[in-house]
């Protein structure tokens, strides 16, 4: 990979900018957040239609200019918005829905980079035997592309269920390590969970990844082969 | 000098097919079509047997056969697997010249390398057809070359 600071900062901006919508907008109603740079990443096919607010028209982007369309369900604010009342109703319910969403855009921009990879990354080696091999090598050889470092440790059950964990995972290191940011982890993940199921994907194996936190940096990423 | 290119999905349908003359195109197609068997034949035949090293490039798939309509070409096709289960099938016209295999591996090298740039492309859509001019670009360099 080019630069390894260069992919952590833009990774912590996506991440700021899809998450820009769910904070508490300011005093003068939030400003539509900035749209993230089409050329990076593929945005065409993770912008769903914004499907969390009937109050205000479809907006087809990343549901980026809904000032004000959620916020945390204890505070109650004045809804300074023209269409105030619906606004203020819809918050409470559909805040899940919406980081919910911004988890799934993000995962599908990782799944997208994730089968680029897939094909770039073993050009030159021979074709995989089994399984395994394939674990093997995003283990190894993916790893080390995109964080240069390899995965800490690999276990299966030799029934289609493969848990990857990394000790001290690079995307979450800049954080406290311990329990403090548990909260906010699942966010980091969610890209690298969609690039380890893209290149999966390009390799021939259907698969379900999804990550999991005991305590910063420490991080696992489960994936289980769906069998078809 | 290739004569009929192509870069088929996993799913065996057709990413790009580009062949010259193109008067003849059809029976290209046919060729490339009735290939497919073959490239699956040496895929499973390679997993079954117990190979340490499995090859990407599969090599001549059929015995060369000669053109019958004028003008006569003798005509060989080669194949080649990605890693991701994309077979590239070449129809080469090896009347003028005999090409050496290791031409036909570097030919399918820069295949290999111009297909992984244009999936890199966040643009593009995997399973869509190939409409990269960069991509077409290096087909014909390849077709027009005199070897």
């Amino acid at each position: 990979m080019a630069d390894a600071a260069l992919f952590e900062f833009l990774h912590t901006e996506m991440v700021a900018e899809l998450w820009a919508h769910h904070s508490d907008p300011g005093p003068g109603g939030a400003a539509p957040a900035s749209h993230l740079g089409p050329a990076t990443f593929s945005l065409r096919r993770a912008a769903p239609p914004c499907i969390h607010c009937p109050g205000i028209s479809d907006v087809p982007s990343l549901g980026l200019q809904h000032s004000g369309s959620s916020g945390h369900p204890k505070e109650i604010r004045a809804s300074r918005l023209p269409s105030g009342h619906t606004i203020s109703t819809c918050r409470h319910v559909d805040r899940h829905q919406g980081q919910k969403m911004s988890l799934s855009v993000l995962e599908g921009m990782g799944f997208r980079v994730g089968q680029a990879l897939g094909e770039r990354l073993p050009q030159e080696t021979l074709a995989f035997r089994e399984e395994l091999d394939v674990l093997k090598f995003l283990c190894k050889d993916l790893w080390v592309a995109v964080f240069q470092k390899q995965m800490d440790s690999l276990r299966t059950n030799h029934q289609g269920t493969y848990v990857l964990q990394d000790n001290s995972f690079p995307l979450l290191i800049r954080m406290a390590a311990g329990l403090q940011y548990l909260e906010e982890a699942p966010k980091f993940l969610a890209f690298t969970c969609g690039l380890l199921r893209g290149a999966l994907s390009t390799l021939g194996i259907k698969s379900l990844v999804t990550a999991s936190v005991a305590s910063l940096p420490t991080c696992k990423f489960q994936v289980v082969i769906q069998k078809t | 000098m290739a004569v009929c290119v192509a870069v088929i999905a996993k799913e065996n349908y057709p990413l790009y097919i580009r062949s010259i003359p193109t008067e003849n195109e059809l029976k290209f197609h046919y060729m490339v079509h009735t290939s497919l068997d073959v490239v699956d034949e040496k895929i499973s035949a390679m997993g079954k047997a117990l190979v340490d090293q499995r090859e990407l490039y599969l090599g001549l798939l059929y015995p060369t056969e000669d053109y019958k309509v004028y003008p006569s070409y003798q005509l060989c096709r080669y194949g080649y697997v990605t890693n991701s289960k994309v077979k590239f099938v070449m129809v080469v016209d090896s009347s003028n010249t005999a090409l050496r295999d290791n031409e036909i591996r570097s030919m399918f090298r820069k295949l290999h390398n111009s297909y992984t740039d244009v999936m890199c492309n966040p643009f593009y859509n995997p399973g869509d057809r190939i409409h990269s001019r960069a991509f077409d670009s290096m087909v014909t360099s390849m077709m027009i070359q005199v070897c």
